[in-house]
């Protein structure tokens, strides 16, 4: 074989190479990928067994530590629909009443429950600029 | 204090003038000087990179050569043509240098 | 004040638009007076910024409230120290300070080019006035860190705890000048192709500038890292979080690009490849500094306000449609000189290197911004989460770990295939061996750790033999003893024997990476005084409870109110280890609801952890105390009261010493991580490496070098 057709033959591999890995990557991405939801589109839509990421304000009166449990609601941004959930793992340090959070939940028979140290809390946006939060991670 | 700033800013103001317009006063100066428009400096600058690139080519081959990554016949036969090309660069800056400066 | 500040800041609008203007017109009337006052504006958008920076500096040191941004971000009680830091911890004032690190970093790259590269240079001042002047218009016109509030509060809200720490401190300024370092080879990029000036000597004179851009995007985001594994209190040191990744993908592609800069300089080869990689960097790099503050994605540092998203896709759409349109329409000059010889060369290796990082910078980006791509596509956000990232960076690092170790092997141009393959039995020998001994010591159920081990003792085997070799080479020619012709050779061979410091360095922090994400023990349960559980092989006793009231006993210098922790004894075989003191702090929320006790403590709580660090392992531990228990509540409850907001320090006394003698059981988090300092070390190894191979050669070693091969007649020069 010449050189240039070598060349060719090597540059046509590789870029097939790149497109089969490409294409690996971006299906899986959609097969893997958690929906974000508000509590209302949770509540409409959610199936047992798939996971889901809700995002929402911790509803006030509603936080409970019991044990290694913490039990809380999170409420749409209009405070219409509240989702009530069981979560266990670490708690990042701004999780409080009326704070921005997003939790990776799943719905096990009527009930959601949180996964393990899946708790990510926005820092309350006071002002235009709000200070960056603390974070949590599988 | 306000009048204070204001003084800050007009001095200020002055200053930038000043620095950011010394070259337009200098050109001005001294009109009718040349410009830098003819191609040889750049063609020489172009070739005077190529020629350290083909420099360390060459310093690279040997080190690659000593510390056995090539064995002897290629280490020859890449130095030789690693030479070959530094001469052409070396000629074609000669060649440059000899050329009557391009006029304005 | 605030408005000499606001002055300063239409001021620099003013020297930009100049600026960009006198560069143009300077450049293509072939009149270059007008480029060098051009790139005099740039100094003197510098200077103006400055300026602007201290009256911000002074406001924040003098307490001056009437500056929003500071009534904002920090308060009597901020330790001074952070006080300085807060200006940057706003959106404004960190706007101001990409702004000023921008035409500061400009300013010396256009000095050091002054006197060649005047085309080139020109349209990069246009290009870097523009950049500058688009965040200043974002100041002046968006976000005013010189607005103010009369009458002025008395008080600020105070600096949030999470960022009292010298890690943060540090952390935008190292990132942001890695972001605006960026721009500079952006700009000259655009700059070369503007100006049909593609040969070979403007890509190696931004040589420097993309490296300098590399170290320090290096060492912000392993500042990062270190905050959110010493400071925050997960433990974790890397979450692919939106706007980690936004910092890393720049960073891979620079590194692509320092390695295979150096192919286009030898061969003339792969300049539309080089040209879009600093483009994309640069683009990145805004991409990034875009994703941090509007808010489009779900991360942890929602800088709020969807404001400022709009100018910026703006911008991003410009560059990347400039970008695409440059380099298609110079592609006749961006033609290669050479091919590749051969793919047994160490052209071929830096070739693979780059596929995998841009490989690896694509699954970030994928991953990065997919909940906007699956809104596009599906109309429904959603996002993946880090297990979608480790599965296709994992197998992508070990590649690169992989061929990090053949590179080095390979010779430059054409090797010969006999030498490479004896050279590389002993490395691979000592990888066999590792392997066999690993998999006996039981670690056989973590196959990818178990590759990444190998493959890091594959690498610092390889590297070992170079330096080896080089050593003796050098003694054969020139009789050193051993430590001066190592020293010689590394002066001698700068890019080659850094290089490989800085691919040793790559080894040791994977391995680290691997060992610590591996083979950690973590344990998360309420512990009440002298009971104690197991994490691995030590055993962890909370031995009792601690309280430190603020300043005095403030061990943090964070300003907290008061510190509840514990004091927790770790031993291991009954021998004692160390003893761990994690705590919590609690700050003043200055929220009156909360009444005159509650306000004191009301703010945000920070964990302090607390970190035994080892060689071989991490000690780490957190408490999370709990003071809303029966008799502290009824204290706080009782000091609402009965106290005024003078008296209220009593009541946290009071607390204090109940804490003390009653505690309640206490939510604690310890976790033991192998190797995790060898991330540190080896992220340091990195740059020092890194160092080596930039700093120029002493220049009597070069011009020695190049007169002995100038002075053979160029007859000489070929050898029969």
């Amino acid at each position: 074989m010449s050189p240039a057709r070598k060349r060719t033959v090597r540059l046509v591999l590789a870029l097939s190479a790149a497109v089969v890995l490409a294409s690996a990557l971006i299906y899986t991405s959609f097969s893997a990928a958690n929906p974000a939801l508000s509590p209302t589109q949770l509540l409409r839509q959610a199936q047992p067994g798939r996971s889901y990421q809700l995002t929402g304000t911790v509803e006030p009166g509603s936080v409970h530590r019991m044990g290694g449990v913490l039990d809380f609601s999170v409420q749409d941004r209009a405070g219409t629909r509240v989702v009530p959930l069981a979560y266990t793992g670490s708690v990042p340090d701004p999780f409080r009443e009326g704070r921005e959070v997003i939790v990776t939940v799943q719905k096990q028979g009527s009930r959601f429950v949180g996964e393990r140290d899946s708790l990510i809390t926005k820092c309350p946006s006071k002002y235009k600029t709000a200070p960056p939060s603390e974070k949590q991670n599988l | 204090m306000a009048a204070l700033a204001v003084i800050i800013i007009f001095v200020l103001i002055g200053l930038i003038v000043l620095v950011v317009g010394a070259p337009l006063r200098r050109a001005a100066a001294e009109r009718g000087g040349s410009s830098e428009g003819s191609e040889a400096p750049l063609r020489r600058a172009e070739l005077e990179a190529a020629r350290e690139a083909k420099y360390r080519e060459i310093r690279d081959a040997e080190m690659d050569f000593r510390t056995g990554k090539l064995s002897e016949a290629d280490h020859l036969a890449l130095d030789a043509e690693l030479r070959a090309e530094a001469l052409e660069i070396l000629n074609a800056l000669e060649a440059l240098d000899a050329e009557p400066p391009a006029g304005d | 004040m605030a408005g000499f500040g606001f002055i300063c800041l239409l001021l620099a609008l003013a020297v930009c638009a100049y600026g960009i203007a006198a560069s143009i017109y300077g450049v293509r009337t072939r009149r270059w007076e007008y480029a060098d006052s051009g790139r005099r504006a740039m100094y003197a958008l510098a200077a103006v910024l400055t300026i602007a920076g201290l009256v911000l500096e002074l406001a924040f040191i003098s307490n001056d409230f009437a500056f929003n941004t500071v009534a904002d971000t920090s308060s009597r009680t901020t330790p001074a120290l952070y006080r300085v830091a807060a200006v940057w911890s706003s959106q404004e004032g960190s706007l101001l300070l990409w702004a000023w690190l921008l035409s500061l970093w400009s300013s010396l790259a256009l000095f050091l080019t002054r006197r060649r590269l005047r085309e080139v240079a020109a349209y990069a001042t246009a290009i870097l006035l523009g950049l500058g002047g688009f965040f200043v218009g974002l100041m002046v016109f968006y976000a005013n860190p010189f607005s103010t509030t009369t009458p002025a509060p008395p008080e600020g809200v105070g600096l949030d705890p999470l960022l009292r720490f010298p890690t943060m401190m540090i952390h935008p300024p190292m990132l942001y000048s890695g972001y605006t370092l960026c721009m500079i080879p952006l700009a000259f990029g655009f700059g070369a192709l503007l100006a049909r000036r593609l040969q070979a000597d403007w890509i190696g004179a931004i040589r420097r500038f993309a490296f300098a851009a590399w170290l320090f995007l290096g060492i912000g985001i392993l500042l990062g890292a270190r905050w959110s594994y010493a400071e925050l209190g997960w433990g974790g040191y890397w979450g692919w979080d939106a706007v980690e990744n936004a910092s890393l993908m720049p960073w891979l592609t620079a590194t692509a690009f320092l390695h295979s800069l150096m192919i286009q300089e030898k061969r003339g080869m792969l300049k539309v490849w080089n040209v879009s990689l600093v483009l994309a960097t640069g683009t990145l790099a805004i991409m990034g500094t875009f994703l941090v503050r509007s808010g489009v994605l779900n991360s942890i540092h929602a800088f709020g306000g969807s404001t400022l998203g709009v100018p910026f896709v703006c911008l991003i759409g410009v560059l990347i449609a400039a970008s695409i349109y440059l380099v298609v329409s110079r592609r006749e000059m961006l033609r290669s000189e050479n091919r590749l010889d051969s793919l047994l060369s160490r052209e071929s290796m830096f070739l693979a290197n780059n596929l995998v990082l841009v490989g690896l910078c694509f699954v970030i980006f994928w991953g990065t911004y997919f909940p906007l791509i699956s809104e596009a596509v599906t109309g429904q956000e959603s996002s993946v989460g880090p297990p979608w990232f480790d599965r296709y960076t994992v197998p992508l690092a070990l590649v690169l770990v992989l061929l990090s170790g053949i590179g080095p092997v390979i010779a430059w141009r054409r090797a010969t295939l006999a030498n490479a393959r004896r050279n590389f039995l002993a490395p691979v020998a000592v990888a066999l061996l590792a392997l066999a001994a690993l998999a006996a010591a039981g670690l056989a159920h973590k196959p990818l750790a178990l590759a990444m081990f190998c493959l890091g003792a594959f690498v610092l085997a390889v590297v070992a033999q170079e330096f080896v070799r080089g050593t003796r080479v050098r003694r054969a020619m020139a009789g050193e003893s051993v430590p001066r012709a190592l020293a010689s050779l590394v002066q001698r061979n700068r890019r080659r024997y850094g290089g490989y410091i800085v691919h040793v360095g790559i080894a040791v922090l994977f391995i680290g990476v691997a060992a610590s994400s591996s083979f950690q023990h973590a344990s998360e349960l309420q512990l009440s005084p002298g009971q104690s559980t197991k994490v691995g092989p030590y055993t962890v006793r909370y031995v009792r409870p601690t309280a430190s009231i603020t300043p005095k006993y403030d061990r943090a210098h964070t300003g907290s109110t008061v510190a509840f922790g514990a004091e927790v004894d770790v031993s291991k075989n009954g021998r004692h280890v160390t003893t761990l003191s994690p705590s919590e702090g609690y700050y003043a929320s200055g929220e009156v609801s909360q009444g005159t006790v509650g306000s004191l403590i009301g703010g945000q709580p920070v964990s302090h952890v607390s970190i035994d660090g080892g060689v071989t392992r991490d000690i780490w531990g957190a408490v999370e105390p709990n003071i809303e228990t029966g008799r502290l509540k009824k204290i706080v409850d009782a000091g609402n009261r009965t106290l005024s907001s003078d008296e209220a320090i009593v009541a946290i006394g009071l607390l204090a010493k109940e804490y003390i003698k009653k505690p309640p059981p206490a939510q604690f988090h310890f976790i033991v991580s192998p190797l995790v300092m060898w991330i540190w070390i080896g992220g340091l190894i990195v740059f020092l490496g890194g160092l080596v191979a930039v700093w120029p050669a002493p220049s009597t070693v070069r011009a020695r070098a190049a007169a002995r091969i100038r002075a053979r007649s160029p007859r000489d020069l070929v050898r029969a």
